[in-house]
């Protein structure tokens, strides 16, 4: 499928909501999750990137290109969904339903395709990664279930000519590559800083759209939730304490300086 | 170094609890208020952080430059203020119409509290932009509306308030300034002072608003009438033209505030600075009083915000400084100072006070969104007495208690706080001015006793201790902090009273008596206030825990609140006793007898 040149482009930002990293935060030892009711839950602070270059795609587009925002999320998230549209996009979808709670990334990644599929889509952005899990595996499998192109690790997004090209970041370098849209793109923290929500867009915000949509309202063909998770937690421990550290004074004189020197490389830092 | 973080808490009890968020949400036009109030919050405490903050103590130390007419402002100021302008933040209180969001003044309260929390040298930009668009918004021509108000409100040009001249400072009536009328317009010479963002680099267009007066003008207060005078022209299609007769002299070396520019700004050097006369000839003062209230009470909001982030720094110090064991500890190791009881007693004045000043403030500004909204005409005249004699109280007070406070916190950091480097230094070089700007503590007393109080004979005072007196009755006496407070509160309102009573009094035999220990008498009604408001976040708090809430706010601010009844309304004794007792010495000793000190005896 080519989209053609004059078509207004309709950019999907997935994101997910996740508990503030500053939040003091329990993990419940029977159920192996978050308990989410003792965190504060703000959005994916990597996601926000993803929204901001729609945010600039659109701006550049000015073509009438829409930017839609897309959760699996409780309801109870509707505020923190607001604030991406607070930033500037034109509308929000949630994904709710008690179906949904305790899947992973597998059966994540099949909700988000089934929400998307059902908005409509010319391309998909997403974070890189979620400060909550961390697997980093979302953006591909999103990706292989709606069937496009998976350009991960953009730190440039251009759209023309019903393609579009990225700069792709790896650990040695960069790729420039290109695909047809519809496609999705996840986005580094090395695109641009995510923008200030306004006071204009919070109260334009008010007034934009969160539509909730239910198991029932997808074309859901396998088991979601717990039930679709192929990833089991099997146990769960706490990190360690920090050891207390070791103080070498002046008055230590050369015994101290051959601690420093033992210590470094020890680590390889000499 | 310290970084600015809003207590959001704390406001949002204030802005719910204590200045009734949800009546100001019944106004019309305010309908939505609730809906986004956590989300400005939020992102204001955020931009205040990010962006303001991190050029607060830069701003200080790399101060404005000025060459050949030309005024540069600290690295980062333009794009914080481009930034700011964008956002919208300018237009917060301004009607819809003219390009604004059209909230309520109460989140003045707040959103002023974080900009000068973070950064008081930037927040004084943004302020004026807002005294320039009430003043044309209020007695301004439809033309001059459509001309000026929306780029003030987005922020693309900036504005002034050039009222002070070198013989004119809080006596306005001096004002030197000439308009003469030329055609359609006026053409202004004369020289006015201390004109803060004067001149500067952030906008391509300065909107200055100046005191004049006209050739036929009546001498004193009832001959001065306002202008327009853009610094550069605008054209009849909105785009700028030539560059006025208003060019900049210089800027001062100051106290404090180094992040914007004070100037002095001369007009018609080159033959008259094209003014536009605003609303009737004669007039211009009396516009200003109108605005005055608005300025005056942002000007306390600022002396409450700066007293804040003081108090921030200091408490953070006073957890990491190590220095001591603690007096009554067995340890014999070194303590945290915030151990030590005199150093917790300092951060207790500053916490319970800040806390007073900010629920006393926010008060009042929903005060003013009631006198200006409210569908009764009662209860919008109730309000609009209440805001003119607090005015004075939220403006004076605060700011001189600020000034009190950023030195108590430098006092935290002992040594450490007076060297520069520390930052507390900063505050309380900044605070200092708070107390002076929009009529010094001096004229806010005048203002209180000659203008609120004598002046309708006590009927607003009177009304305001009846209401404090009802709200003191219906403490709840079942919580022993709430009895206690309850009965400091009382007695003070009962000294209040006395001292009203008093200087009513004297008013009537002896002026100067009556104005001698006016400064005493506005400090002992903000005591008192903000005592009021306090005793109500007291039973607040008291009944959120007796049914058990278990929010550790609610716990901390009772206490708060039983300090303050105890180190902070007990004020009162000693202000009452000035003011009763004490005010015949203060015009006692003759002028002569000042420098009696000084004179050596000259013996034959």
């Amino acid at each position: 499928m080519v989209i053609p040149e004059d078509r207004q482009l309709n950019i999907v930002v997935a994101v997910k909501l996740v508990p503030d990293t500053n939040a003091d935060k329990r993990i419940d030892p029977q159920t192996r999750r978050l308990v989410r009711s003792a965190a504060e839950t703000v959005l994916n602070p990597f996601d926000e990137y993803a929204i901001e270059a729609g945010l600039q795609l659109k701006e550049q587009l000015a073509d009438g290109s829409s930017v839609t925002i897309v959760t699996m999320a409780p309801e109870s998230g509707k505020e923190v969904v607001r604030k991406a549209l607070a930033m500037g996009a034109d509308r929000a979808v949630m994904l709710s339903d008690p179906a949904f709670a305790g899947s992973d990334v597998w059966a994540t990644a099949y909700v988000l395709a089934a929400g998307i599929r059902r908005i409509g889509f010319d391309l998909v952005l997403t974070g890189t990664q979620s400060t909550d899990a961390i697997t980093g595996e979302l953006p591909g499998a999103l990706a292989e279930y709606l069937g496009v192109p998976g350009l991960t690790y953009a730190r440039e997004i251009h759209v023309a000519a019903g393609r579009v090209r990225v700069k792709r970041e790896t650990d040695t370098g960069y790729q420039t590559l290109s695909a047809p849209l519809p496609a999705l793109a996840s986005i580094t923290k090395s695109a641009a800083e995510p923008r200030f929500a306004s006071l204009k867009g919070i109260m334009a915000a008010k007034k934009k759209e969160i539509a909730v949509l239910r198991l029932a309202d997808l074309e859901i063909a396998q088991a979601v939730g717990g039930d679709g998770a192929k990833l089991e937690v099997t146990e769960l421990t706490a990190s360690p304490a920090r050891a207390a550290g070791k103080t070498v004074t002046a008055a230590d004189g050369n015994a101290g300086a051959r601690t420093i020197v033992a210590f470094l490389k020890e680590r390889n830092l000499l | 170094m310290s970084t600015y973080r809003a207590p959001l808490r704390d406001m949002q009890f204030v802005l719910h609890e204590l200045a009734g968020l949800a009546d100001i949400a019944k106004l019309p036009g305010f309908e939505d208020t609730p809906d986004v109030v956590d989300a400005i919050l939020e992102e204001a405490s955020t931009f205040a952080s990010e962006v303001l903050d991190p050029i607060n103590r830069t701003g200080d130390v790399e101060g404005c430059t000025y060459r050949d007419g030309n005024v540069t402002t600290p690295a980062g100021f333009k794009e914080a203020y481009h930034q700011f302008a964008k956002a919208g933040w300018i237009g917060l209180p301004v009607s819809p119409e003219h390009g604004g969001q059209g909230l309520p003044q109460l989140l003045l309260g707040p959103t002023l509290e974080m900009w000068n929390g973070a950064n008081v040298g930037f927040a004084n930009g943004p302020l004026l932009n807002q005294g320039a668009i009430e003043a044309i918004e209020l007695c301004g021509s439809d033309a001059q509306k459509h001309t000026y108000i929306p780029k003030l409100v987005s922020g693309e040009w900036c504005g002034t308030m050039c009222l002070t001249e070198p013989q004119a400072g809080s006596d306005l009536a001096a004002v030197r300034t000439k308009a003469v009328p030329d055609g359609d317009h006026y053409k202004i010479s004369g020289q006015k002072i201390y004109i803060t963002f004067g001149e500067h680099d952030m906008a391509p267009n300065i909107i200055h608003l100046v005191l004049a007066r006209l050739p036929d003008a009546p001498e004193g207060t009832k001959g001065i009438s306002l202008f327009i005078v853009p610094k550069i022209l605008v054209n009849a299609d909105g785009s700028l033209g030539e560059r006025n007769d208003v060019f900049c002299a210089g800027i001062e070396h100051k106290l404090g505030i180094n992040g914007n520019p004070t100037c002095t700004l001369n007009y018609g050097e080159k033959g008259g600075a094209i003014g536009y006369l605003v609303g009737e000839p004669n007039r211009g003062l009396e516009y200003m009083f109108i605005m005055m209230n608005a300025a005056r009470f942002s000007t306390g909001v600022q002396g409450l915000a700066i007293a804040d982030r003081a108090y921030q720094s200091a408490l953070a110090y006073a957890k990491e400084r190590l220095q001591s064991r603690e007096v009554a500890g067995k340890s014999r190791a070194a303590a945290p100072i915030i151990k030590h009881p005199d150093v917790r007693r300092m951060l207790m004045s500053m916490k319970s006070q800040i806390e007073a000043m900010r629920a006393l403030s926010y008060v009042a500004a929903a005060s003013l969104d009631l006198a200006a909204k409210h569908p009764d005409a009662a209860v919008r005249k109730q309000h609009k007495a209440f805001i003119e004699l607090m005015i004075p109280v939220v403006k004076g007070w605060c700011s001189e208690t600020a000034t009190e406070l950023c030195s108590t916190a430098v006092q935290v950091f002992g040594g450490m706080g007076y060297i520069e480097e520390t930052g507390i230094a900063q505050q309380y070089r900044d605070v200092k001015i708070v107390s002076i700007y929009e009529g010094t503590t001096g004229i806010q007393a005048l203002d209180l006793v000659g203008r609120k109080l004598i002046r309708d004979m006590g009927t607003t005072a009177t009304a305001v201790i009846k209401q404090m007196k009802k709200s003191a009755a219906g403490l709840d006496e079942s919580n022993a902090d709430v009895a206690a407070i309850k009965s400091q509160l009382t007695s003070a309102i009962d000294l209040l009273a006395e001292a009203s009573q008093f200087i009513g009094m004297n008013a009537m035999s002896d002026l100067n008596r009556a104005f001698s220990c006016s400064v005493p008498y506005l400090k002992l009604w903000g005591v008192v206030a903000g005592g009021w408001q306090m005793a109500r976040a007291a039973q607040i708090s008291a009944a959120k825990i007796a049914a058990g809430d278990a929010d550790p706010f609610y716990a901390a601010k009772l206490i708060t609140a039983r300090f303050y009844a105890d180190h902070v309304l007990s004020q009162s004794l000693w202000l009452h006793h000035e003011i009763v007792r004490g005010s015949a010495s203060v015009m006692a000793l003759r002028e002569d007898q000042f420098d009696l000190d000084r004179q050596l005896l000259v013996t034959a």
